[in-house]
């Protein structure tokens, strides 16, 4: 009997591992100790752009005042429960295009149509549709979010190899396993990366919407800090999306990690 | 018509908008014999094998098959393995089921093709000779009755092929399965099948019989006699005999 052979894992992959977890953080490091001492030597006016430490301190300060986290928990609110919303539209309507020529034939045209509005000079519509409540930020969000989602799943579920969806009906799979079974998991990477644009998607137009629209959000925040030329506080504002936003990435990477764990494996020298 | 035919195949012609791809085909086949279908590009062995499988209907005519059992009848292998990479290759058998009892037939099966101990690898693990072992032992979960094979060896090297053709004769004559065989190759039809059909011009032109227990020489005069038929060259036998 054959046995499976394990691939040995080099001393030198060993040492690599760390460089590589360094590595995506020199920049940002390098830029940021740049930033301090640029603007501790006077180079960089502070009303131009405060140092990172003056930043650090604001953050602090209106961390212990409660207005960031109460700021960032309307934010994250509305930023997840329009992509839950956006996201689950696209989702469904990409899972029935893809799976049905009838409504393909439908609803597609529509969705492409509609799809190439940019959907942030819809603002001004929605404003005298919803006024400035939590619903219209959380539309625009999912209005914002759906068509990412929409393209890929619809795309990824099209596009699974018919000689699969074939084996499987020869297999006498049911239609819900042919789905759960293959369709589902053979489109799974593509719909994962509607996900991730989607969420780059969803941070920029919370932005817009609550620096138009909003009493409160990140987004508020920063204009509000404009209006009373607290430079700390808009830059601050500026930092916390950019948190926000890699810490979505991170989050979709480890989805998928998780979910498309396969695709990883190597082939064996067998 | 034979009584003890498990495949009739009756006046079955197939036609996909003005391309005729199979005019007229009558054949029958008997429960556990292994049928070789052979001929040139085009001929139409593989639509007939999608014929068969019920992958397609025919234009006119009737595929109809004899058995007590209705469920799991019969079974395709493909030319390509077709197995799910993202499912483990214990998991492409019984396509993800918690069963026990289906979990172990599928981990006998896999002891059956030499794989027992890849159960849990992927199949962008394997080589091309073990996907293709392991789209055998998936073929053979159901304990089907029929087993069709399109060209399932095609892609793989000399040796590996040889090893799968011993493999497969094997498991069908042990576990009786009635088979068919789509291939390009007439020594690998000449060397697995008890009957050979010629398909040429879309339709079946020639049967040989193989003789029981043949040897090599044997086989390869059977290959040579196919191969002329093929070719419509009927002298070649006599060249090579």
């Amino acid at each position: 009997m054959q046995k499976p052979v394990n691939i040995a894992v080099s001393n030198q992959k060993r040492l690599k591992l760390p460089i590589d977890k360094i590595l995506p953080f020199l920049i940002p490091i390098i830029l940021i100790l740049g930033w301090q001492v640029s603007s501790s030597l006077g180079w960089l006016s502070s009303s131009v752009l405060p140092s990172p430490m003056a930043v650090l301190q604001d953050g602090i300060k209106l961390t212990q005042s409660g207005e960031l986290p109460k700021n960032l928990s309307i934010s994250l609110y509305r930023a997840t429960v329009g992509l839950l919303i956006g996201g689950s539209v696209g989702f469904i309507l990409g899972f029935i295009n893809g799976m049905s020529k009838t409504c393909r034939l439908l609803f597609d045209s529509s969705i492409q149509m509609f799809r190439n509005i940019p959907h942030l000079a819809l603002i001004p519509l929605i404003i005298l549709w919803l006024g400035i409540n939590e619903s219209a930020k959380i539309s625009l969000v999912a209005i914002g979010t759906m068509f990412p989602v929409y393209i890929n799943t619809f795309h990824g579920i099209s596009s699974v190899d018919p000689e699969l969806i074939e084996m499987g009906k020869s297999y006498e799979l049911s239609k819900s396993q042919l789905f759960f079974k293959i369709i589902f998991p053979a489109a799974l990477p593509q719909i994962l990366v509607g996900i991730r644009y989607a969420l780059g998607v969803m941070w920029t137009t919370l932005i817009v919407a609550e620096t138009i629209s909003a009493s409160s959000g990140i987004g508020y925040m920063a204009n509000n800090a404009e209006d009373f030329v607290d430079m700390e506080t808009v830059i601050l504002c500026i930092v916390v999306y950019a948190v926000l936003g890699k810490i979505s990435d991170l989050v979709a990477k480890s989805f998928e990690s998780l979910l498309l764990d396969w695709q990883n494996t190597g082939r064996s020298n067998v | 018509m034979n009584t003890n035919s498990m495949i009739k195949i009756k006046n079955v012609n197939k036609t996909y908008d003005n391309l005729t791809a199979l005019q007229n085909i009558n054949l029958d086949i008997n429960q556990g014999e292994f049928i070789a279908l052979v001929g040139m590009s085009g001929g139409g062995k593989s639509t007939l094998l999608r014929l068969i499988a019920g992958l397609e209907q025919p234009t006119t005519g009737s595929v109809s098959i004899e058995s007590d059992h209705t469920k799991s009848l019969m079974r395709v292998m493909f030319q390509e393995d077709r197995l799910l990479p993202w499912m483990s290759v214990l998991d492409n058998l019984s396509f993800g089921s918690k069963d026990k009892n289906t979990k172990a037939h599928a981990q006998e099966l896999l002891e059956l093709v030499e794989l027992g101990d890849y159960a849990d690898q992927f199949p962008n693990q394997l080589s091309g000779g073990q996907k293709q072992r392991v789209a055998l032992a998936r073929a053979l979960m159901s304990h089907p009755q029929i087993l069709l094979l399109d060209e399932p060896l095609g892609a793989l090297d000399a040796l590996t092929r040889r090893k799968m053709q011993d493999l497969i004769l094997d498991i069908c004559q042990k576990q009786n399965l009635t088979t068919i065989l789509v291939t390009h190759d007439v020594e690998e039809a000449a060397r697995m099948a008890d009957r050979i059909i010629v398909m040429k011009n879309s339709t079946n032109t020639y049967e040989e019989v193989c003789p029981k227990n043949r040897n090599a020489g044997q086989i390869g005069i059977v290959a040579d006699r196919v191969l002329g038929e093929i070719l419509e060259e009927p002298n070649i036998e006599k060249q090579t005999a």
